[in-house]
């Protein structure tokens, strides 16, 4: 199959690459440019565990094509402690308990990374419907909302 | 020394009993974990299954010219090319065997039929879609009720005139095992004389534990060298390699088995899958290393599903609620193959804890397992082995003669407990229970609530015609398998093990058996170091899952790496520290006899200053030791435990069911575990939202459903209940501590109470809803809306 030249920025850096029309963006990202902290969990859309930020809105990224990313800004759990420190809601989620496997802990991250600027101030509900694209089996969830209530109070702070 | 400094020096441990951070967070929060799908080698080749369509039928030919045509496709393996090998089939950790690749037909929907190899994903994919199977179809057996029918199509072909699969003797071509446990006769007679009988048919249903990681694994076989390195999904990478030696004949030595991070098993990542198999045998075929991950459609109708457990129960009693004798009978739907994952001596797990938490004098259970046209299975969601199944017969069933009495629910587990004074306590199925407080711990939850403020509350909406259900549950599970005189998977005894050694410097690394999915083992193993050998936490690496470095274990399954490798790690340390005092006298010049221990060093008794700390003996033990003694300071154990351990607790659930649409609204969910001593607070009540959360999707939403032809309808997520944040109720969690005399440091083990506990809190409530609008029969799970809704219909509640 034919391949098309695609670049974008991912995690601040310039990459290239050339890609099938068919290839999805977080078979991409994996694959192609290394970056594994993004993770597959279902490939339909449904749990959240690929979440990546793209133009500044959340994305499952099994649901686009690479092609689509064409000339995007892309981030993904790579680039959160970009500065050098970690970001407010990676430091919350450790605090707090809020992972076990690790397994959907990038796109959770990733998503309330995107939720908090959506919405600095949230309710407990906020959170909860906020967040509900993103699927999670072993911590029932709790410790993740209490998590990024403590994320939410440090960012407003800031 | 004053208590201050002592104190003090404890808290610099981080050991039992504390709070402490994750040590796995840091690389999990950065993308830096490194799951199986992230392995990536050079040269490394994709597999891809080719599934059957059917649930049973014939397989005619196999076509694979064109998907052999495809460019970057490097070979397509079936049965007949693995057939020289003597791999098409394999033995299961029960007994039987299972085909890696259909050999002359198919046995279940999505069966394995083929394995395809190619430069890529997206390649193996097309080139799956191009292997041309010609099938003719067979008469299916999906309903275990009738598997045994005189005129029942066969399941499995290859096992006709062998009266063995695994567990006993066959008496008919789809049965598997009959077992059974207790006194059959004293039980019938105490049914016949009793006043009160109560029986209930009842399903738990067929479910999948669904990990968020799907099961994977990347094989790679070194021509040059002969060895074989597998990263893969395990919960039990040492059990694997000899499987993998077992079928392969490399010698165990050439094998290498990695389970690097493991994104949840729950059971999931005990068995050992075809797709496994496959990879291994590409990669030898064709000397590259080969990945195969299966997908999630994948992972939810072939890689092992939980429960399928039919039962029928029964409980004697007298006019007060003395519960005299419990009898249960099960038909177990194995699915084609008998792959559930027990030890290898028990076909139905530990079922036979169907007493419960309660002193029954007399009880029977008895299972007959059998073959249908379903995907094979069996495993323990996140529970003891059938332990789930037991519990929730036990506990519906109480309800229900406490219902038939007229009894409060509480008042009847109050009057029936087993006492704390009666432990050890012997139950009529033939455990000895280590130690339980089940009084104590239901009268608390009780006093938390105001139960009797929410049974008025419930009578006053009941008189409005609104339905509210109170579910209680108070479990007893039994984990920590176990004593090898009675357990072993396929010969090897379920001990576990700790391999420690203290560096020169002070620091130490530990390797043990086990192998965590999540349950956070690179902290809390350190912090049972921590407390027995005075090193801090923070400076004891801890490692699992290469089977290279780690001593032989049996993995992380059924709550056993509290009770056994937490055992094996705490017998370790112990045994250092005992070598440790020695070298302290020595260099005191005292005897040993003279020396106590204090925290993280040893003082001479009576003389508080005189002390070596551990850093000082760590280093000593590489330089100057007694006469006669070995330099160095590290030790392994391998710890066979002498019982099961019995965590238990008490659970209460209140909800409200909108009589209109069936919608269940969790209002509270009160969980009180004992799991004794505990190691780390923060992960136990982790694990507990964790095990609660999964018990509300089993009740409330999760099921494997076939149609009549056996076709799988509800394999992807837009099926599969898996509730998020929205649906998931708030937990509200309590504990007492009642050790556990047999372990070493008291503790039992805590991940999968809280799934075993509240899946029949959550269908007690319901069904409590219901009874109070004199709901005759029990209410089968799931309690989906849309069935909480027929159920509201033909009782004509929504009136």
């Amino acid at each position: 199959m034919s391949k098309t030249h695609i670049q974008f920025k991912l995690n601040g850096s310039e990459v290239e690459t050339l890609v099938e029309p068919r290839e999805l963006l977080i078979h991409v990202i994996r694959e192609q440019l290394g970056q594994t902290g993004s993770h597959i969990g279902c490939e339909t859309s449904h749990c959240g565990a690929c979440t990546v930020d793209l133009n500044g809105e959340s994305l499952k990224s099994c649901t686009i094509l690479a092609v689509q990313a064409n000339g995007a800004e892309v981030a993904t759990v790579e680039g959160l402690a970009a500065s050098g420190e970690l970001h407010a809601v990676q430091e919350a989620f450790m605090q707090e308990h809020g992972l076990q496997c690790g397994f959907c802990t990038p796109g959770m991250l990733m998503r309330s990374y995107r939720f908090l600027q959506e919405n600095p101030n949230p309710t407990e509900e906020d959170i909860r419907q906020g967040m509900s694209g993103n699927l999670c089996r072993c911590t029932g969830y709790q410790n993740i909302v209490k998590a990024i209530q403590v994320a939410a109070v440090k960012l407003q702070a800031k | 020394m004053s208590t201050a400094t002592e104190d003090k020096r404890e808290q610099e441990l981080q050991g039992v009993g504390c709070s402490r951070k994750r040590k796995e967070d840091p690389r999990f929060i950065q993308g830096k974990g490194n799951y199986v799908d992230d392995v990536k080698l050079p040269g490394m080749l994709v597999g891809k299954v080719v599934r059957s369509p059917f649930a049973h039928a014939k397989i005619i030919s196999i076509n694979k010219e064109a998907a052999l045509a495809l460019p970057g496709v490097h070979a397509v393996l079936t049965a007949d090319d693995l057939k020289p090998l003597g791999l098409h089939w394999m033995p299961t950790l029960a007994g039987d065997v299972c085909a890696v690749l259909a050999d002359e037909k198919v046995s279940f929907q999505y069966q394995e039929v083929a394995f395809v190899i190619a430069d890529n994903r997206y390649i193996a994919v097309d080139a799956a879609d191009l292997v041309e199977v010609e099938y003719e179809e067979l008469p299916v057996v999906v309903d275990p009720h009738h598997a045994m029918d005189a005129d029942a199509a066969i399941v499995r072909d290859d096992l006709v005139g062998k009266d063995e699969a695994g567990g006993g003797a066959r008496k008919h071509n789809n049965h598997i095992f009959n077992w059974n446990v207790g006194d059959k006769d004293a039980t019938d007679r105490a049914f016949e004389s009793a006043d009160v009988t109560v029986k209930q048919d009842m399903i738990n249903q067929r479910v999948h534990a669904c990990p968020l990681e799907t099961c994977g694994c990347v094989a790679s076989f070194d021509k040059v060298k002969g060895d074989m390195t597998v990263y893969i999904t395990s919960q039990a990478p040492h059990i694997v390699r000899t499987v993998i030696t077992m079928l392969s004949g490399i010698p165990e030595s050439k094998v290498r088995v990695i389970s690097p991070d493991i994104g949840g098993g729950f059971g999931n990542k005990v068995g050992i899958y075809p797709g496994y198999v496959c990879a291994i045998v590409a990669s030898i075929v064709l000397g590259r290393p080969v990945k195969w991950i299966e997908d999630r459609t994948e992972n939810l109708s072939t890689t092992a599903f939980a429960r399928d457990y039919h039962m029928e129960g029964e409980l004697a009693a007298d006019n007060e609620g003395n519960i005299k004798a419990l009898r249960v009978n099960v038909l177990a739907d194995h699915g084609a193959f008998n792959t559930h994952a027990q030890p290898t001596k028990w076909p139905a797990g530990m079922f036979g804890i169907c007493t419960g938490s309660y002193d029954i004098p007399t009880a029977y259970a008895n299972v007959d397992g059998v073959f249908t046209n379903k995907a094979p299975g069996g495993v323990s969601y996140r529970c003891s082995f059938r332990v789930t199944e037991a519990v929730y017969v036990v506990e519906r069933m109480i309800d229900v003669l406490a219902q038939k009495l007229k009894m409060d629910p509480a008042e009847i587990r109050l009057k029936n407990f087993i006492q704390p004074e009666q432990f050890p306590y012997n139950s009529a199925t033939g455990w000895e229970y280590d130690s339980g407080n089940y009084p104590a711990a239901l009268k608390k939850v009780m006093e938390a609530v105001d139960y009797q403020g929410l049974r008025k509350e419930q009578a006053e909406k009941t008189a409005r015609g609104e339905l509210m259900g109170i579910g209680l549950c108070t479990f007893t599970e039994i984990v920590g398998a176990g004593p090898s005189k009675s357990c072993d998977i396929l010969g090897v005894g379920m001990f576990d093990s700790a391999e420690i050694r203290i560096h020169p410097t002070g620091s130490a690394i530990a390797r043990m058996g086990t192998k965590s999915q999540g349950q956070g083992h690179e902290t809390t193993y350190a912090q049972i170091i921590a407390t027995e050998l005075g090193i801090s936490s923070e400076e004891i690496q801890i490692e699992e899952g290469d089977t290279d470095t780690a001593p032989y274990g049996l993995g992380t399954y059924g709550s056993r790496t509290t009770p056994v490798g937490g055992a094996a790690t705490v017998k370790a340390a112990r045994k250092i520290r005992e070598k440790a005092r020695k070298i302290a006298a020595h260099l005191l010049e005292v005897s040993e006899n003279d020396l106590e221990w204090d925290v993280n060093q040893f003082r001479v008794i009576g003389s508080p200053d005189q002390v070596k700390t551990m850093k000082e003996i760590a280093w000593a033990a590489y330089n100057n030791v007694p006469d006669g003694m070995e330099m160095g300071l590290e030790a392994v154990d391998y710890y066979d435990p002498p019982n099961f351990t019995f965590p238990f607790g008490a659970y209460l659930c209140v909800l409200d069911i909108d009589r209109f649409t069936g919608v269940t609204a969790v209002r509270r969910f009160y969980a009180l575990d004992d799991c004794g001593t505990r190691i780390n607070p923060m992960i136990i009540e982790g694990q507990v939202h964790g095990g609660l959360n999964e018990g509300f999707a089993v009740s409330m939403g999760q099921e494997l459903p076939y149609d009549a032809e056996g076709n799988l309808s509800g394999n992807t997520f837009m099926d599969y209940f898996w509730p998020t944040m929205v649906e998931t109720p708030k937990w509200e969690l309590d504990y007492t501590v009642t050790p556990s005399p047999h372990h070493p440091m008291g503790a039992k083990g805590v991940a999968e109470s809280p799934h075993v506990g509240s899946i029949p809190c959550f269908s007690n409530a319901i069904n409590d809803a219901f009874m109070q609008f004199g709901a005759k029969t029990h209410i089968d799970m799931p309690h989906n809306a849309f069935r909480v809704w027929k159920t509201i219909k033909e009782m004509g509640l929504n009136k």
